[in-house]
Formats: structure tokens, sequence, C-alpha cells
């Protein structure tokens, strides 16, 4: 068992590999490391709820003070951590001090990634990632009238769906053909984006944003050749996993840290979790999640294996967004070439579509449907076979699917 | 400020001050107490928050709604006192109210 545990990076997966070592008996030194001057955050209601004020800041944090105490865990907050030696395993942090390590854990999350476009550092422009990011946008909302979103994915469309609440216009902006390509299928996107043109959203589809326009502050967004007005933008157009120290000390990366099934990356006594890594996903492919379940299950078995209980990640992986009165669920990943097969009618706002590959159930993504949701996840853990007309008929309960 | 108590599997009781306006689920992590995971925070959509409402609170406890409804018919062990804490609201009707955590919420 080691006697100093490091953890750099105070979000989802860092209190969750806290409360994991010391539920697995680790009972040496802990320390744990965040840049924000916040205690470790929930982050997915801060595009819902929190921007629409109707969740108090004190209830976003994942665990009480107590709990750092309790768990006698010293949290240094505020500080970003600057390098990493390997040799020495001293971690040192941008104020000069250093901490070191038996074990250590990147738990660095990710960053939004920039627009690089003339004028996109005029004020009036917004990305969502942290508190910060939302209590310097939130006040806006009442100040502004058109709000321009770019980016149709997860953040821009929950926050379009929170602007229509405080009664903005809003005009989404999104490259591709469909909105939260990269996340759903088709049948889903097409879905949304109805949800939100009846709710009074605009769309401008295929249209990459070439640049914001106006004097000492945003007026218009410059996109398809022409000027749209609009006096506040929020740019959702993805995120990057934070590598940097990984890559400075020489561990392996490539758009994430890489790690094994144990969380462990090319180091063996550095372990890495959530957003910010890449691994091999339960069907092999080489992949980065961004979501809450990677960060909590990637720390726990990383937390496992630094425990000396080391158990293989195989866990399904889980999604979900609300938008409007919609709950979006999603269990396993879609590829290119699932058979899909659709349950119940998309009128109803109470459908799911499912994924089958090579006959097994491989993903679902359920609206409004709990038991699909539910089933499915289960079902894609089992790598069961349903034959597609089952699943198509809604008259067969989802507890009987199988 | 109302009070609830919550009920281990195990029979270990913990008796908290809970806020009018969060979740039953929130006024239990937020004071550490174990046996309810809530592991996508409060939004319905895992599952891992299930409950017992003691019988003499039925009652006053606020309806289900549809999500609510169908995510615990997938719940261990479900009992027809079965909620999902991070459903309940409290509100001063509720001081009082007693919970009591499954075994297991996976």
């Amino acid at each position: 068992m080691p006697e100093k545990i490091v953890i750099i990076g105070a979000g989802q997966a860092a209190a969750q590999a806290i409360a994991t070592l010391r539920a697995e008996g680790f009972d040496g030194s802990l320390t744990l490391v965040g840049d924000e001057p916040f205690a470790p955050y929930q982050r997915p209601p801060l595009s819902k709820t929190y921007l629409a004020g109707t969740f108090e800041r004190d209830r976003l944090f994942l665990k009480p003070d107590a709990f750092y105490t309790e768990a006698k865990c010293t949290t240094i907050f505020g500080v970003a951590a600057q390098s990493i030696d390997r040799s020495t395993k001293k971690v040192t942090l941008v104020d000069g001090r250093t901490l070191s390590y038996d074990k250590l854990l990147l738990a660095t999350g990710s960053r939004v990634r920039l627009i690089r476009v003339p004028g996109a550092d005029l004020p009036g422009i917004h990305y969502l990632r942290s508190i910060a990011d939302v209590d310097g946008l939130r006040p806006t909302f009442k100040t502004s009238k058109h709000l321009a979103v770019i980016g149709g994915g997860y953040i821009g469309l929950e926050v379009a769906a929170v602007a229509r609440k405080y009664g903005l216009a809003v005009t989404v902006f999104e490259a591709l053909d469909r909105v939260m390509a990269r996340a759903v299928s088709k049948p889903i996107s097409d879905f949304y984006e109805k949800v939100h043109r009846d709710a009074g959203v605009v769309f401008h589809l295929n249209t990459g944003v070439e640049g914001f326009e106006g004097k000492g502050k945003l007026e218009a967004i410059r996109a398809g050749g022409k000027s749209w007005p609009s006096d506040v933008a929020l740019v959702g157009i993805g995120i990057m996993p934070n590598c940097e120290l990984a890559k400075a000390s020489g561990l392996t990366f490539g758009d994430g840290i890489h790690v094994n099934e144990f969380c462990q990356t090319s180091d063996p006594d550095i372990f890495a979790a959530g957003d910010c890594t890449r691994h091999h996903g339960r069907d092999g492919a080489h992949i980065r999640l961004e979501c809450v379940q990677n960060a909590i299950d990637q720390a726990k078995h990383a937390a496992l294996a630094m425990a000396g209980k080391p158990s293989t990640y195989r866990e399904v992986p889980w999604f979900w967004s609300d938008q409007y009165d919609l709950k979006l669920q999603i269990a396993g990943l879609i590829r290119e070439g699932d058979q899909t097969v659709a349950r119940g009618d998309p009128a109803s706002r109470k459908f799911a579509v499912f994924h089958l590959r090579n006959g097994a159930v491989a993903a679902v993504e359920a609206v409004n449907a709990a038991p699909e949701y539910l089933v499915g996840r289960k079902l894609i853990g089992e790598g069961a076979h349903v034959a597609p007309e089952r699943l198509a008929d809604t008259a067969i309960p989802m507890k009987n699917i199988a | 400020m109302p009070k609830i108590k919550y009920i281990e599997h195990t029979g270990k009781e913990h008796e908290v001050e809970v806020p009018n306006g969060w979740s039953v689920m929130e006024g239990a992590v937020k004071n550490l107490i174990p046996g309810i995971d809530a592991d996508c925070g409060g939004a319905c959509a895992c599952a891992t928050c299930h409950v017992y409402v003691d019988p003499a609170w039925l009652e006053k406890m606020p309806p289900k709604a549809d999500m609510e409804e169908t995510m615990l018919d997938f719940a261990q062990d479900l009992e027809s006192n079965s909620r999902l804490s991070c459903q309940i609201k409290v509100s001063p009707e509720l001081d009082g109210l007693v919970v009591k955590m499954p075994k297991s919420q996976h």
C-alpha cells in the first residue's frame, strides 16, 4: 500500500477517488490540488438549473467540506500544478510548493475549445465550463436581447433552452448539417431541432462562424457571408483534454492521457481518470469520453488500483441532457453502420432509438423514456441480442423485452 | 429548517436539518450520510438514490412525476413506499420525515 497519494485536478473524478481510496482502506496521506478556487463541484447543472438561476451555488458542491476533513485529505484550491518530476516523484505547484507522492492521480479534466476567428475577444462572447463562466453569462441574459449560440451541441442547446425561458431571441449556428451530431443519431438530432424551432429558436445549419463584429462589444455574428445582429454569444464548440502535465513529464498521450484498463498511465505510479484520459473502450476502440459516468467509474478503478485492488474498467458509458421538459438519456456509444431501431413515436415526446451491432444491443438513446434507457443499459452490459421487431414493439413492456 | 431522519440499511439513524427547497437526496449527501449514491447529482438520470419512505409519511409525499415512476420500476428491491430521494423536495410539511435506505443502490 502506498503512503502518499496526490490528486491533481479537483473535479468529479477527484471527489470519487478520495471516497473510494478511504473506503478501500488506504490510510496514508492524501492531498488534493485544484486550480479553481472551489472544492469539487458538479458541472452538469451549470448549463441547466444553475444558469437558469433555480439551483444555488452551495448546492453544486459534490461533498461538504466535512468530507475532506473526515477523509483527512489536505486540500489546496486555487493553485495549479506546474510540473511533475517522475524521477524524484514530486509535483511542483505554481506557487513553488512541492508535494511528494508514491502514487499520483491526474484528474485534470478538460477545457473549452476556443474559437479562432476575427473579433473572438470582443466583450459579450462567452464560454461555459466553470462556475465563473456561468456567473459571467447569467447576468447578461437579463440585459441582452439576442443570444447567438455558436455550436449546436449539448452545451449550446441546453443554454438555448434556458435563454428562451429568459425571453431572449436565440439563433444557433452549427457547422455540421444537424444538431448534436457528434453525440446522437439523426432521429434524435431531428427531434431536438424541431423542439427548439417550436420554442422559437432559429437555426443556421451547415454554417460556420467567420467572425464577430462590433465596436468595443459584440454587435453581430459574421456567418455564411452575412451579418446577424447579436448582443451576447455563447461558444460551445467542444472541449479539449488537459494533458499538458502528462506531456511535459513524458507520459504517453495523444488527445487524452493514455491509460490502461486499470486507469494507469505509461508510468505505473501515475493514474488518470475522467475527461483528460483516452482508453480502450468495451469494443476495443481507443476513445475519450466526456461525461460524469466516466469520471466516476475511472476514478473508482484508479483508486482501487492505487489501493492494491486492481479491477478492470468495463462499465457501460451513460449520458444525459435536460432541455425544456425533455430528458435525454443515452447508454453505450453509437457508431456508423449500427442498425437503428425506433421504439415509440417522437410526436408523443416519449420514444427511444436502439442501436444494434452484429445483433447485440450496443446503444440506446431515450427521450423521456426511462425504461428503455435502464433496460437498454443492462442489455448493453450483457451484450444481449434482441430481435429488432421486439425492440420496436411498444406493446411488449421493456421488462419483458429480452 | 425541517429535520429529516435517515436510517441506514444497518439500522443506524441520522437526524439532520435540510434547507427548504433542497432534495432529500441532497440532505443525505451534504451530511455525509452513507447509503445514497446519487451519481447524477439529482437529475433523475441514474436511480442510485432510492429510499423507502416511512409509511406514516406517505400521504404527505409530493406525487411522483412519470419519470420518477418509471425509473423506480427498475430499482432493486422496489416496495410500495419506494421513492427516488432526488425528486422529493424538502418543505415545512415534511419536517420530521423518516426515510430508510436500501441494502444497495446498484
